[in-house]
């Protein structure tokens, strides 16, 4: 393998145009495959769920999924799409043991989707994707290579394969060329496979988790010199798996295309696979043209036709997509475009809208989940959403704070236990004994046992020094191991002292 | 001049895994010549103007609810495998060494 030394961005920048092309692979969360009435379920065991139509065996007969075509209608419509008045199944053919039909049953030249477009955001900017189709096929089968070194391919004496994935549906979206993106191609491309996530799972058609191969990208990127009409020759990373990968592969293929071209040689159209470990890629095989897969229109299935009634019908129920509802969201929350943008990141937007339709301020559901939580998520290496804490409790502990009964301390103990598994807030509070002293008798003799064994502050703060009372403050907190109001404290040592707050 | 001979007939019969004997060899090499040269005649009369057929039935959206069918046993369905290990069908090596 050579090694290509890698030109500094900027240099790339300098000297060439980055053109994009996006492909993105998005399993539907349909029950049952595309072409039969297989359970889509993960974690089967092998083979468990498949028939003799996902196995190709003769004499069976495909029938489409009417909620597969359904879902790839309601993702062409959000994305701006023109919607197939009538349009084909076809057969792409190649010889490999993960479809064992020996073909995959895709869209050629009649994609149910055609011609839209999503507009991005990159750092307050709008970007506009185009989108050149979305079209349905299904997924293939898993392989496990043995015998070679650590599961690859090269090498290995046989596989193994595993039909239970073979049929799941798939709508695989594809951009137009992504040209005048510039400096900004690998933000670009980050963010437009970010919001067709979210507008995805806005779309209720799938979780699109990219950790779970539920949605998978292809870079495809090439270079032209600055002023060149032509595009340069592409390459494909394949199988991007997740968002920061997506501008990492980006930018590295740029640096790697501009280091190639720069040292007079030519780019090989050839797909890549992208390394997470360094943010590097390496060949994969040279590409075949379109025409080796011999496509041609699948006899077993019958054209689809969506109506214009039910096409409109659709159209009409499409949910407020989500840059749409993020904007009305953010001004909501009265907070900025760059605090949202963390929001978004962080998979927070659905948990604090759900915090506040239960009754916390937006503040709070934001501090909580942004801060703590986020935290706790981080070092668990889990998704925000898969902490064991619902939106419902914790509104229920910002109402516990508003009214007094816990402080903030405290409810960072509730919210704790809570995620151990000792029951809801209020029984987290009971169980743990973590009411805030508002017993003002309890209150009166910890303030005035701390002026005691202080007299010296006791003495700088009647001369005055009103800012010394917090070491007081602190005495009584920690007398009372947290419990306290802390304010109220404040105002008890200032009484007690005769000094005017 | 279309058509299929016995020694096409015998290779097509190994790639799908078909054991033919040299009488149903002889059988079906003549029937498949007569179909070839029937689907031949038809490429004669279709001319530029004639649209290629690829459902012969006048039929469209014809689908299924999203509802879950028994599939096979893992066992059912490796029943005709060739080979299997780990409760999965087993394949001969893909690529070689790079």
């Amino acid at each position: 393998m050579t090694v290509t030394e890698l030109v500094s961005y900027e240099d790339a920048m300098a000297a060439y145009e980055p053109v994009m092309g996006l492909e993105v692979h998005v399993e539907l969360g349909t029950k049952t495959k595309m072409f039969c009435g297989c359970s889509t379920t993960l974690g089967a065991e092998p083979n468990a769920q498949t028939c003799p139509t996902c196995l190709g065996l003769p004499g069976s007969l495909p029938v489409v999924n009417a909620t597969g075509v359904e879902s790839a209608i309601k993702i062409g419509l959000a994305l701006n799409c023109e919607i197939a008045e009538w349009c084909r199944f076809a057969r792409k053919n190649y010889f490999y043991p993960d479809m064992p039909k020996n073909f995959q049953t895709s869209q050629y030249d009649e994609p149910i989707a055609f011609n839209g477009y999503l507009d991005v955001e990159v750092e307050g900017e709008i970007f506009r994707v185009e989108i050149e189709r979305a079209h349905m096929e299904e997924d293939t089968g898993k392989s496990t290579h043995v015998g070679g070194a650590t599961g690859r391919i090269q090498g290995a004496s046989h596989s193994l394969l595993d039909y239970n994935r073979a049929g799941i549906p798939l709508i695989e979206i594809v951009t137009k060329p992504i040209v005048g993106a510039g400096e900004k191609a690998p933000e670009v491309a980050k963010a437009y496979v970010t919001e067709l996530r979210e507008l995805i799972k806005a779309l209720g058609v799938s979780e699109a988790r990219m950790e779970m191969g539920q949605m998978r990208c292809d870079v495809n990127l090439s270079l032209r010199p600055h002023g060149a009409e032509k595009f340069g020759t592409r390459s494909e990373t394949k199988n991007v798996n997740s968002l920061r990968s997506v501008e990492r592969a980006a930018r590295f293929e740029i640096q790697r295309h501009a280091a190639v071209l720069g040292g007079g040689g030519t780019i090989i159209q050839e797909t890549r696979h992208f390394h997470e470990e360094d943010g590097s890629t390496t060949p994969g095989r040279v590409k075949e043209e379109a025409e080796d897969y011999r496509y041609f229109p699948e006899p077993d299935l019958v054209p689809v036709a969506p109506s214009r009634e039910w096409v409109e019908e659709l159209r009409a129920g499409l949910p407020e997509l989500p840059r749409v509802r993020r904007t009305r969201l953010r001004e909501d929350w009265g907070i900025s475009e760059h605090e949202m943008q963390s929001v978004l990141n962080a998979g927070a937007i659905d948990l604090i809208s759900a915090t506040i339709d239960a009754g916390a301020p937006a503040d709070q559901a934001r501090k909580w989940w942004m801060g703590e939580l986020a935290r706790r998520a981080n070092e668990e290496g889990t998704e925000l959403a898969a902490l064991p804490i619902t939106p419902e409790q914790i509104a229920r502990v910002c109402a516990l704070v508003k009214e007094g009964s816990l402080n903030d301390k405290l409810a960072r103990q509730v919210i704790e236990g809570v995620l151990a598994g000792e029951g809801d807030p209020d029984t987290v509070v009971e169980k743990r004994g973590l009411k805030v002293v508002s017993d003002e008798g309890a209150l009166g003799t910890a303030v005035d046992e701390a002026i005691a064994a202080n007299a010296a502050i006791a003495d700088k703060i009647r001369g005055g020094k009103v800012a010394a009372a917090g070491a007081l403050v602190g005495a009584v907190m920690k007398a009372t191991r947290g419990q306290a109001d802390a304010a109220r404290v404040r105002e008890l040592i200032l009484e007690k002292l005769g000094v005017e707050g | 001049m279309p058509g299929i001979t016995r020694e096409e007939v015998a290779h097509l019969a190994r790639l799908a895994r078909l054991e033919l004997k040299d009488e149903e060899l002889d059988h079906f090499a003549g029937q498949l010549d007569d179909i070839i040269g029937a689907v031949a005649r038809v490429s004669e009369v279709a001319d530029q103007d004639v649209p290629p057929t690829s459902h012969p039935l006048p039929l469209t959206n014809v689908m299924r609810p999203d509802e879950v069918r028994p599939s096979l046993t893992p066992q059912e369905a490796l029943a005709c495998a060739p080979a299997q290990e780990q409760q999965r069908f087993k394949v001969p090596q893909i690529l070689g060494e790079e």
